[in-house]
């Protein structure tokens, strides 16, 4: 019986696409280029979701450079500096790899070998950044409150810069809690990790320190957010509900909590893919070392693996402009 | 298309010069955001914004056409790859946006500060 497939499919190079090679591309680069294209426009969802929700949020929604400030191992604020090293590496990854591909149509197979493993390696240097990136985020910075209203209010000094709650916050708690342990209390009951500080203790320091001023969510005409008078940060401090320290998936000291959900789900899913780049690159880093496209004539394999990486650098540059620079 | 088995080895690095080049000019302006584009308005966002989304635009045409070799591949499939997207991520967007900012003029006034 003749099979209506144009390509038959019970021979062994049925991956190969049987050697049709439409527009000259392999049956697996053009199925890994139509992938790419899908993935694409995954994120482009995503993005578009995310630029309807700032927009929609558009006088409120939290500054990049006042969120994203911190080096590792270095003290003080240095906004977007470490996503830019980021951004580099990412970039420094993609040249390695295409430099493999280079390699590789040269038949070259230790420099392929090399320059696989670096790849490798920066990869994994930007997981890591990005673990470390996520671990700051969550554990956050200075600490604000939430009012009964899910407003955000932080404290910033006479200088209007912002301040930590360890800042200024000196008396007791007030509230005489404590952490609930199974050691200091029931031990058949658990409690959630509670603030550090309690809404009393907060409102007593900021009403003993005349130079602290409370900041709201609101953007100014200057692109900055409100910093309020006295007697109105008094007023607003009045309707606290929650002390909110870090951000989590429901709430988010650096303002509405929709920009940590779409943080995490964003850079999350860009770094799951940039894991599995790292994957699929140690697999054909070994095939590469015993020799398997040595055997098979060609380094193809390492172009498809390459663009697929190169799609998880251009993806990064898509989250870096609309995550940390508009 | 030459079929480029032969050596780019320094078309890549040079590549890499632009990439970091207009990476660095981004983080720049990202720092400085000088006010007379920061505070400016041209359909929709500032000046600032439109700069970061060109240089990005730029950046990514760099890493498709040279990294992901598109420029080698044969004209067709090329512009299968790359109008596809073009015309349905400008459509989601442009609708989306367009509909985020309705929103807010909607629920924006509802909400006391």
């Amino acid at each position: 019986m003749k099979s209506n497939s144009a390509v038959s499919s019970n021979k062994k190079e049925t991956w190969s696409g049987g050697g049709v090679k439409p527009f000259g591309a392999s049956y697996g680069k053009m199925m890994m280029w139509f992938f790419i294209v899908s993935d694409a426009l995954t994120f482009s969802g995503f993005l578009a979701a995310y630029g309807l929700t700032r927009f929609k949020f558009i006088d409120s929604w939290p500054i990049a450079d006042e969120v994203f400030t911190h080096v590792p191992f270095v003290h003080g604020e240095y906004p977007m500096i470490y996503v830019a090293i980021m951004t580099f590496i990412l970039i420094v990854s993609s040249v390695t790899m295409v430099l493999a591909v280079d390699a590789g149509h040269k038949m070259q197979k230790n420099k392929v070998a090399w320059y696989m493993f670096a790849t490798i390696i920066f990869g994994i240097i930007f997981v890591g950044s990005q673990a470390w990136e996520w671990n700051t985020f969550i554990k956050g910075s200075y600490g604000a409150v939430k009012t009964t209203e899910g407003k955000i209010l932080q404290f910033v000094n006479e200088d209007g810069k912002q301040i930590a709650f360890a800042d200024f916050v000196t008396t007791e708690r007030l509230d005489g809690r404590e952490q609930h342990t199974k050691k200091n209390g029931l031990w058949f009951v658990e409690e959630p990790t509670i603030a550090t500080y309690s809404i009393d203790q907060i409102i007593a320091s900021y009403n003993a320190h005349p130079e602290v001023q409370v900041r709201t969510e609101l953007i100014t005409d200057q692109k900055k957010k409100t910093i309020l008078s006295r007697e109105e940060g008094t007023a607003q401090l009045a309707k606290t509900r929650l002390v909110v320290e870090g951000a989590n998936l429901e709430v988010n000291e650096y303002g509405n909590t929709i920009f940590a959900d779409f943080f995490f789900f964003i850079t999350g899913f860009h770094g799951f893919h940039v894991l599995t780049g790292i994957l699929i690159n140690i697999i054909i880093f070994f095939n590469v070392i015993v020799g398997t496209y040595e055997k098979r004539g060609h380094y193809e394999m390492v172009e498809k693996v390459g663009l697929y990486w190169h799609f998880v650098d251009l993806v990064w540059v898509f989250v870096f402009t609309f995550f940390y620079l508009v | 298309m030459g079929h480029a088995h032969e050596s780019n080895t320094k078309k890549i690095w040079i590549v890499l010069v632009i990439l970091t080049a207009i990476t660095g000019v981004e983080v720049w302006l990202g720092i400085l955001k000088p006010d007379f584009l920061h505070l400016s308005n041209f359909l929709g966002t500032s000046w600032l914004n439109w700069i970061f989304i060109i240089l990005t635009l730029v950046k990514a045409y760099f890493i498709a056409w040279s990294f992901m070799h598109l420029e080698g591949e044969k004209t067709w499939f090329r512009r299968a790859i790359v109008w596809t997207p073009i015309f349905l991520i400008g459509f989601l967007v442009t609708l989306l946006l367009t509909e985020g900012g309705y929103i807010f003029d909607t629920l924006g006034p509802l909400v006391k500060w």
